[in-house]
């Protein structure tokens, strides 16, 4: 109701080097990161209980399977190009993680690898319905790169994977109908969202 | 491009049509059709023809230089689009945004909802011919479009929802007009569901057409309207509230018909609840600042974030890689429309021709967000 004041008062931007560990969690799924508790009491610390017995579960069948983060709401896995299809049916027929939100591709050039990573939320079960899972999966960076399709298991992977397969040029084996999906037809360059690709004029 | 499509044995029998890209009824969208006499055999989307690159754009730019562009996709819900990245952006340098400033949010949000769902449900009647509900629809929704200008500053893209806060505080005194309107425009709903949804005419066109049952919804990765619609309560609203939405009290409407009637029904419930979101948020909005100082170039740690809402169309989604430098290293932008996109081909696997217009702008589709 000041709107003269609009953008005073605030906060400074967090020190970028003050190497406070997690909590400050104001809202679901916080990230590592400084906090500041300059305004108002602290957050709760968050509570990653049910994240941690689900990546505990699936470490436990499938040991190969590496665990990256557990936070609030969010777990991160990385398995095997060979084993992530088995570990996808466990996490969906056993935990109940039932709707695909997301797959997305991330290009890291300098580790000379691609990462592949499916972001599964759950609808019928209930209590889990704010967690999410991401299972990843990492791929030599190549020419062609090729990891297996999990169409079969998430009906709804099927224009994910498309498009990650144009923009990333990452093969999906298995998929019904791997076609080109968004770009133009006649594109003839590297897939754009490789690190090697630079959109013309930058 | 596969040989089928110009040519196929069947060619006497089966006919190949492309509905779009120039077809009003389809917007800047393909879909190519199969049909065999009135009935359609097989339908495969075919988008693209908006596709601007915005995830290879966001990697040039730094956080504060994506807001405006991020939000082009949508402009029907642009505080949809950009909720979620700042919530995304937020959780990523941990800022702790004023309550005044979440409630803003909030207020943009919930008016561009029903902004998104007037249009929707004004281009749903026009395409089977109910003429009235669009230029209801449209003349409605400039008063919401008003009322956001007033806050916001522009009438369809608004950049307000912003890392770190909103970008400006509202008007002192808009709660009247915005009282009024929300007064008003209750009991226009009740005209809408007079003139449409009661509408035998529309109730014979949609009834059991394109039924998705919540088994399909779930296992094709629907979201949103079209998910509720087929029985699946889910909001992420409720299921992982975000903001200030714990404070509000609301209801997830949801329909066990998952036909064409239930899934414009959904939307217009949803008005209501958006309603009454707003007046519980114009009437506690507490004082204080509404922005965080980040300036021009905030500085992001390294460190990955996967962020959602519940935007007019569905579940928007976010997933943010930062190497620590002032742009994002990676940004996949997970929009509801190119969930949805899945849904299309079932529904239109063995629908009359006439059918397909209730089917295809009954999903809450926009071509230009499922491009991104």
């Amino acid at each position: 109701m000041q709107p003269k004041d609009a953008a005073e008062g605030g906060q400074k931007a967090p020190a970028p080097t003050a190497p406070v560990p997690p909590p400050a969690a104001p809202s679901p799924s916080v990230v590592a990161g400084p906090s500041v508790s300059s305004l108002g009491p602290m957050p709760p610390v968050p509570d990653t209980t049910r994240t941690k017995a689900l990546a505990n579960v699936i470490v436990q069948k499938f040991p190969s399977t590496k665990v990256d983060y557990v936070r609030e709401k969010r777990v991160k896995l990385t398995s095997t190009v060979d084993q992530i299809k088995e570990v996808a049916f466990f996490i969906r027929d056993q935990l109940g993680f039932d709707h695909l939100n997301v797959v997305g591709g991330t290009d890291y050039m300098q580790q000379g690898e691609f990462e592949v990573i499916y972001f599964v939320g759950s609808l019928s079960t209930p209590g889990q319905q704010d967690l999410v899972v991401q299972l990843a999966e990492r791929v030599k960076r190549e020419e062609s790169p090729k990891v297996p399709s999990l169409t079969e298991v998430w009906g709804a992977a099927e224009y994910h994977e498309r498009e990650t397969f144009e923009m990333l040029g990452i093969f999906f084996e298995g998929h019904p109908d791997l076609r080109r999906l968004l770009l133009p037809e006649d594109w003839d360059d590297i897939p754009p969202l490789r690190k090697d690709y630079h959109s013309p004029g930058r | 491009m596969s040989t089928a499509f110009e040519y196929s044995p069947d060619a006497d029998k089966i006919m190949a049509v492309s509905l779009g890209p120039q077809h009003p009824g389809a917007g800047h969208f393909r879909i190519r059709l199969w049909l065999d006499g009135d009935y359609v055999v097989r339908a495969d989307p075919d988008p693209g023809y908006v596709h601007r690159g915005e995830e290879k754009m966001s990697e040039y730019r730094n956080y504060i230089q994506n807001v405006p562009h991020l939000e082009r996709p949508v402009i029907l819900d642009s505080s949809g689009i950009l909720f979620a990245y700042s919530l995304a952006v937020d959780q990523l340098m941990g800022n702790k945004i004023p309550p005044r400033a979440e409630y803003l949010r909030v207020i943009m949000a919930e008016l561009n909802r029903i902004i998104s769902h007037e249009y929707y449900l004004g281009i749903l009647g026009l395409f089977v011919g109910q003429t009235t509900m669009i230029t209801w629809c449209m003349g409605d929704r400039d008063l919401f479009i008003d009322l956001a200008a007033r806050i916001a500053g522009a009438r369809v893209t608004f950049a307000y929802i912003i890392p770190g806060g909103v970008r400006n505080d509202m008007p002192v005194g808009i709660e009247v007009q915005a009282f009024e309107t929300l007064d008003w425009f209750d009991k226009r709903m009740d005209e809408y569901e007079k003139i449409f949804f009661k509408n035998p005419l529309w109730e014979e066109r949609s009834k059991g057409v394109g039924v998705l049952t919540r088994e399909h919804a779930i296992k094709l990765g629907a979201t949103g309207t079209v998910l509720r619609a087929s029985g699946v309560a889910h909001d992420i609203r409720k299921a992982e509230p975000y903001g200030a939405y714990p404070d509000f009290d609301f209801a997830v409407p949801s329909f066990k018909e998952g036909d064409c009637w239930a899934r414009g029904y959904v939307a217009l419930q949803e008005m209501r609840e958006s309603v009454k979101i707003l007046r519980e948020a114009f009437k506690n909005i507490p004082p204080g600042s509404v922005r965080l100082k980040l300036g021009p170039q905030p500085r992001v740690p390294a460190g990955e974030v996967y962020a959602r809402t519940e935007a007019a169309h569905g579940e928007m989604s976010y997933f943010i890689v930062s190497d620590g430098t002032p742009k994002p290293y990676r940004l996949k932008l997970g929009v509801p429309s190119f969930k949805n996109m899945r849904v299309i081909p079932h529904l239109l696997k063995g629908v009359h021709i006439a059918d397909i217009p209730p089917v295809y702008w009954g999903l809450n589709y926009w071509p230009v967000e499922a491009d991104h």
